[in-house]
């Protein structure tokens, strides 16, 4: 105690200083803040969607939906190269990871080996001599295929989620096959939910219009033909024919607009489309056109004369909020993937301004009542103490702030409770002076003894905390994590505060004043 | 000044001579925790069955009967109501239902539907949704996690400590836990994921006050050698006393201010913290200290010292 190091006093008021620094900010509006000059501390404590209020969803792909696709892609490319071939192939197994094939011929296996050589990169083909072929996902080509699958969802999610790049909605891929979406300031999250939940997949088919719908619901469905619901009346089925006329992502531009009154979206398409509408319409005049989406016929129009302006509508009983929702899903595109939400965490604006108003009342009660009662049992050293807890705070926002880690309710409680457990350290010291005291040491001896004897406790007893602290990181979730995290930078900041800055202003006080008794 | 002594200076309390009754009533209250749990197992909530959560503000008072009626009309499970905080405030929980995401998703949006309709000015405070896997998952991730607090809590006791700290420890350690669980079992208080972070937080500082007592009874063990183990177990909890209280009424005062002010968001993860800090403070004295009582531990030969042993 007689030997206090300056480089060490330095450090402590460094350290102290530089919490300070970084914790300011946070006492400026968030609009003031951002004006702060770079070189100046100018990042706040970012607040969790439980605090700030917003809609949190993870989203789930349909993973067997895509392998579903991905094979059929695959099924359809090796029919095409080996009928091109002119060699006979058909399907004869197959589960979710791998298709099976078996030619007419076994002596056409080496051509058909040939020709399926590199196909797709995502399986391995193998043919044998018995001509079986064996097309399966390789373990790399899957995993690849999935990334950028949800890659491109990403990119689509952003597109519906946020077309005027107003939201700063959070939207990332969270672990082999989930999105994580965050939207602050959304409450109402049912259009968010259905603009995810779609899929969006505009297609356009002939109606096949030589069987009746009563007779292809009785199983008479002439091969190239498909059922399918219509969205005008429930329970009312199409026929249609399965080949895909034109299909959305030929779409350059859809909006919501109006005909003879009517809500409808209006689209074009790009070169290639408008191309093939102004074929298909040709070819078909008076026939009937369905515009399907996501399976279900949303309505199905006389073509009246070729449409070769690469533009039309699409008609149906919507509402203006409807045709403008449908617009933007086809203009931000179909996704790649469906997706299911399989957690959805939604807080209110009132609900997390009131979590944050609840948290600065517990908190500021627990302050005033910790320093209040550490001054009642520990005098001068108490108020020391309480220095040293003012200053964890501070460390501890200032903290929080640098490492831009979220403070969420939970995280609010951790830092209540951090007011709570940081004075711990400094009560074991001052026990331990007292008991020293008493066993008839000097003043300065019993406080050099009491903080070295208390310094393995503490360290032990801390070490115990931050075990579980970072085991909630394991744990955690958004708010929980927040909780960890809150926790972890308090039990730092507070060994820092009670053994060194205490130290520090006892040693100070006692150089200075030479007080008779420590008053404890 | 005359300063505020929670304990009083010189007490000699014989902690010891209460290690029967003690241990008993924390072996019996052990196994019906235990009983308890596996009888009637834990009142899960969201984040763990899986399920719907919406709190919902009404302008004024919610007429609680009409929103009953209106939501069974969509014969979308049962729906259960519950008033929360203020007659205005209500919470409105719907159970998983059976099959996939999407038709979760359609009740909760026929669920909003039908409230708009009632109450334009509606206010969600609250939407939570947790589907089947999820839930499945975060149970997994809150049973390891405090599995893994445990097994590292030893791994650390043992490497500090001698192997009878190691098992007083622990066992203290799984009193907390088991009361703490049965405790959530006999009142039906929601278990959620942030009590599970409780449970952690418990975990932590019920082995931060036991270490903080063993400490001393290993130092006064050395000090005290001639002594019978008994009267150094009862010194070393007499010494530390004042800590154990003070920290405790820190505490506990945070907690107070919490569970009095936090809001009622976060009442479940408070009770079970203050119910923890009193359980963990009564298993360092009256679990932790009687186990070394019974395992005594070897007192000569102390080879971090390297003193010498005693005859």
């Amino acid at each position: 105690m007689r030997y206090f190091p300056t480089w060490k006093i330095w450090i402590v008021v460094l350290v102290s200083v530089l919490g300070l620094a970084f914790a300011a900010p946070n006492l400026l509006s968030r609009d003031l803040a951002h004006e702060l000059p770079t070189w100046l501390p100018h990042k706040q404590v970012s607040l969790g969607l439980d605090l700030s209020g917003g809609a949190h969803l993870l989203l789930q792909i349909d993973e067997a939906a895509w392998r579903d696709g991905r094979l059929a892609w695959l099924e359809g490319n090796v029919r095409r190269t080996l009928r091109g071939e002119r060699i006979g192939v058909r399907v004869t197994g197959g589960d979710d990871s791998h298709r099976q094939f078996t030619l007419r011929n076994a002596d056409d296996a080496a051509a058909a080996a040939r020709e399926l050589d590199g196909l797709a990169d995502d399986f391995t083909i193998t043919v044998d001599e018995t001509g079986t072929i064996i097309a399966a996902f390789t373990e790399v080509g899957l995993e690849a295929g999935l990334g950028d699958a949800i890659e491109r969802t990403l990119e689509v999610l952003r597109g519906r989620i946020d077309p005027e790049g107003v939201l700063e909605p959070v939207i990332t891929r969270q672990g082999r096959d989930r999105i994580l979406v965050q939207v602050p300031g959304v409450d109402d999250t049912r259009v968010l939910r259905s603009r995810l939940g779609q899929t969006a997949k505009l297609t356009f088919h002939l109606v096949d219009q030589d069987t009746s719908v009563a007779a292809a619901e009785a199983g008479q469905l002439p091969v190239g033909s498909v059922l399918m619901p219509g969205r005008e009346q429930p329970g009312q089925s199409h026929v249609l024919r399965a080949e895909i006329l034109v299909a959305g992502e030929s779409l350059e531009s859809a909006a919501a607009s109006f005909d003879q009154g009517r809500p409808v979206v209006a689209f074009s398409f790009d070169g290639v489309g408008a191309a093939r509408f102004c074929d298909v319409t040709t070819e078909n005049v008076g026939r009937l056109l369905a515009i399907v989406l996501d399976g279900v016929v949303i309505s199905a129009p006389r073509i009246n004369g070729p449409i070769c302006q690469g533009s039309g509508i699409i008609t149906g009983s919507f509402t203006v909020f409807e045709t403008q929702e449908l617009a933007l899903l086809l203009r931000a595109g179909a996704l790649p993937v469906p997706l299911a939400v399989v957690e959805e965490r939604t807080v209110g604006p009132t609900l997390g301004a009131d979590s944050i108003e609840a948290g600065k009342i517990a908190a500021i009660v627990s302050f005033a009542a910790v320093i209040v009662f550490m001054i009642a049992c520990y005098g001068t050293l108490g108020a020391f103490a309480n220095v040293a807890l003012i200053t964890n705070l501070i460390l501890l926002m200032g903290l929080l702030s640098l490492l831009q880690a979220t403070l969420t309710l939970p995280g609010i409680a951790g830092i209540v409770l951090t007011v709570g457990m940081a004075v711990d350290a400094n009560v074991l010291i001052f026990e331990r002076i007292r008991e020293e005291q008493r066993h008839g040491r000097t003043i300065l001896n019993a406080v050099e003894t009491g903080f070295r004897r208390a310094m393995t406790t503490i360290l032990d007893a801390n070490i115990t905390t931050a075990v579980a602290a970072f085991l909630l990181f394991f744990l955690g979730s958004g708010p929980v994590r927040g909780f960890g995290a809150t926790l972890a930078i308090g039990i730092l900041t507070s060994m820092f505060t009670a053994m060194l800055l205490t130290r520090l202003l006892t040693h100070v006080w006692l150089a200075r004043y030479r007080p008779k008794t420590l008053g404890i | 000044m005359k300063r505020l002594r929670l304990v009083p200076t010189g007490l000699h309390l014989p902690f010891m001579d209460f290690h029967r009754i003690a241990v008993g009533v924390s072996v019996v209250l052990f196994i019906g925790s235990i009983a308890l749990l596996l009888l009637s197992g834990l009142n899960f909530g969201i984040d763990f069955k899986g399920g719907t959560l919406i709190e919902i503000r009404t302008p004024q008072a919610a007429d609680l009967a009409a929103v009953r009626s209106e939501l069974n009309a969509l014969d979308v499970g049962s729906i259960a109501l519950q008033e929360f905080g203020s007659a205005s405030d209500v919470l409105i929980r719907l159970p998983l239902l059976a099959g996939d995401e999407s038709v979760q998703q359609a009740a909760i949006d026929r669920i909003q539907a039908t409230l708009n309709g009632m109450y334009p000015d509606i206010e969600y405070r609250r939407v939570e949704f947790v589907g089947p896997q999820v839930s499945g998952e975060l149970i997994e991730k809150g049973a390891q996690a405090v599995l893994v607090a445990l097994v590292l809590m030893m791994i650390y006791i043992w490497f500090r400590f001698e192997w009878q700290f190691g098992v007083g420890a622990v066992l203290a350690l799984a009193h907390d836990v088991g009361l703490t669980i049965g405790v959530f079992s006999l009142t039906r208080i929601e278990f959620d994921l942030p009590v599970v972070a409780a449970l952690l937080t418990i975990v932590g500082y019920s082995m931060n006050d036991t270490v903080v007592v063993y400490d001393r009874i290993r130092e006064n063990l050395r000090k005290y050698k001639q002594q019978p183990v008994r009267g150094v177990i009862d010194r070393s909890l007499n010494d530390t006393l004042s800590r154990t209280v003070m920290t405790s009424v820190t505490t506990m005062l945070a907690l107070f201010a919490l569970w009095l002010f936090g809001g009622a968001v976060i009442a479940p993860f408070v009770l079970a913290m203050i119910w923890g800090v009193l359980i963990g403070t009564y298993s360092s004295l009256f679990v932790a200290a009687p186990v070394l009582l019974y395992l005594r531990p070897v007192r000569v030969s102390d080879e971090r010292e390297g003193l010498p042993d005693t005859p």
